[in-house]
């Protein structure tokens, strides 16, 4: 039988697997896919308790998440490309014209 | 008809997307910045004469509470608007904000502003959310509008990046307290956390990720690495924008969070009582952006970084008010909105002034500013002061005013690390000063800003002096606002 921890232990090793996607991948594009793990791993939390507790918010809660996911990933590989013109790789290491 | 009395209690945000869509219509053709700049602020004025009807209502909730109507969400509606009209202001003559793009420059500025003004009032987890992004999402496209200057796109890379990890992290934690609530709403998390006992480590921890999201969005330490690479780069006008609207509205949603979702209902002489220990975790916060913004800002060449540093201080600052809970604090906190808002706009427009005429914003090249502009020298002056909270200025006031509510809350360290932190402000503020009084050589020939700037800059002084010395008006407004109102009890 699989019960709501199930679902959030996925959740947490989606986050994590996101987490470590945004801290050791170099390639923008990479560190995006991390970001949009967090975010489904936040929108699979939604729907499992919503599930789980019988109400309906959580499911409302997670259509939203994908829509902005996907308004967020539209705006920042806008960004990407923008960056491309302008320095000739999406290493966001090798983006460092701004020091302190 | 309960949705069209909801709908007229937002009439302030429709009108806003009304111009936000008008300009965007518009731009199907290139058109000038003026033309642009004029119906937007043609649009914001009218939203800001609906609002005044709007801010005598009773506090009441609407759309199934998702948002609540109260003297604070006015207040707050009121000053993005203002705010937002200031930064229209400051674009129109930058010189970094020419050619093509006005159109997609005001719409993007208007969806913010939207955004700012539904945080202002969110009553709900997805509210929360949603503002959040729609504040967030268009701020990246802002801060790389510069496409040609590869500073822009880096800054827009940083921000989309730090960002968007925030805003996860946040959700998460959102979602966390949606689990062990069964409902989104403030009210609802207010009920379950002073009703039933429940799991403090798994509170606490949805606290601490959902102040990612917050914490991010005001730019306080240890989530303000975004705010010097992306104040360097982002266009100066915007750069001033970010530093007073979204920071406030920021500071609007994670003061209804806190205030309405782990309170409990007030207490006496309007205390609230916090439900888990989030003051502590939001005063720890508080003094270590102060620290970090303002030891920080000691090192910096750049006047841009070193004014996102000086903001980052200035966060803790208003953090320090935050976590007291106190109608005395919130007062003291919208005050410093004002305050803020009219002195570091007013360094932005220096700093735009000098930037047009020079193309620089390093410090190195302010020397010997006094003998070509003195006036200029002399306005940035007293703006620089009144951030490091010097009387009889409106810094001072604001300063004053939060000093005052930490120690009525009787968090005396606190109050203590504030005015440590003021003293070292002091410092950077006056290094700047004096770079400009520093001969230069070889004298160029004397600035000439345009009329709009000059009158600008005039009416941004008149007001730091003004309201440092009559401030009796705004104690006022603020006093009246600073009350936030629950469905449902408080």
């Amino acid at each position: 039988m699989i019960g709501l921890g199930h679902f959030l232990t996925v959740s947490v090793l989606l986050f994590a697997l996101g987490v470590l996607a945004i801290l050791l991948k170099r390639n923008a594009i990479g560190v995006l896919m991390g970001i949009e793990l967090i975010l489904n791993a936040a929108g699979l939390n939604f729907v499992a308790f919503s599930h789980f507790l019988g109400n309906l918010e959580g499911q409302v809660i997670t259509l939203f998440i994908i829509i902005l996911a996907a308004a967020e990933a539209a705006v920042a590989l806008a960004i990407v490309f923008s960056i491309y013109h302008g320095f000739e790789t999406v290493n966001v290491d090798q983006v460092d014209q701004l020091r302190g | 008809m309960a949705l069209l009395s909801d709908l007229q209690l937002l009439a302030p945000e429709l009108i806003v997307a009304g111009s936000l869509l008008l300009v965007l219509i518009l731009t199907c053709k290139p058109r000038s910045w003026n033309l642009m700049a004029g119906i937007s602020l043609a649009g914001l004025g009218i939203a800001l004469v609906a609002l005044v009807p709007l801010s005598g209502r009773a506090p009441q909730s609407a759309f199934s509470a998702m948002v609540v109507h109260d003297p604070f969400a006015s207040f707050c509606r009121a000053f993005f608007l203002v705010a937002t009209m200031l930064a229209i202001l400051l674009a129109l003559r930058s010189r970094e904000l020419q050619g093509p793009g006005a159109g997609e420059f005001f719409t993007l500025l208007l969806a913010v502003l939207l955004g700012m003004m539904l945080l202002a009032g969110a009553n709900h987890l997805l509210m929360v959310y949603l503002g959040l992004e729609l504040v967030s999402v268009p701020s990246y496209l802002l801060a790389g509008f510069l496409k040609r200057d590869r500073r822009s796109s880096e800054a827009a890379l940083k921000y989309v990046i730090y960002g968007a990890l925030s805003t996860g992290v946040m959700l998460y934690g959102l979602s966390l307290l949606y689990g062990l609530t069964g409902s989104g709403g403030f009210e609802a998390l207010r009920g379950h956390f002073s009703g039933s006992s429940f799991d403090a480590g798994l509170v606490g921890l949805a606290v601490v990720m959902a102040m990612a999201g917050f914490g991010y969005k005001i730019s306080s330490a240890p989530f303000h690495f975004w705010a010097p690479d992306v104040y360097q780069g982002a266009p100066t006008a915007f750069t001033a924008f970010l530093s007073v609207g979204p920071k406030a509205a920021g500071f609007a949603v994670l003061v209804r969070f806190f205030f309405s979702g782990l309170a409990a209902a007030p207490g006496p002489e309007g205390m609230l009582l916090p439900l888990a220990r989030w003051p502590a975790l939001i005063a720890v916060l508080a003094a270590l952006s102060m620290f970090v913004g303002n030891i920080a800002a000691l090192v910096q060449h750049n006047m841009k970084r070193l004014l996102a540093y000086s903001s980052i201080a200035h966060a803790g600052y208003m953090l320090m008010a935050v976590c007291l809970l106190t109608p005395t604090g919130l007062q003291a906190m919208l005050f410093y909105f004002v305050a803020y808002a009219i002195m570091n706009l007013g360094v932005f427009l220096v700093v735009i002034m000098i930037a047009n005429a020079t193309g620089s914003e390093e410090i190195d090249s302010y020397r010997g500013l006094w003998s070509r502009a003195p006036t200029l020298v002399a306005a940035m002056g007293l703006f620089l002061l009144s951030l490091a909270g010097i009387p009889p200025l409106v810094g001072f006031v604001g300063k004053f005013y939060l000093f005052k509510a930490a120690v009525a809350g009787e968090l005396y360290w606190l109050a203590v690390v504030a005015v440590v932190n003021s003293a070292i402000s002091l410092y950077y503020y006056v290094y700047v000063l004096r770079v400009m009084f520093i001969d230069a050589g070889a004298q160029p020939a004397p600035l000439r800003p345009p009329l709009l700037h000059s009158a600008l800059l005039a009416v941004l002084v008149i007001l730091t002096v003004a309201l440092g010395i009559f401030y009796g008006p705004l104690d006022a407004l603020t006093r009246a606002s600073a009350h936030l109102w629950v469905p449902g009890g408080g």
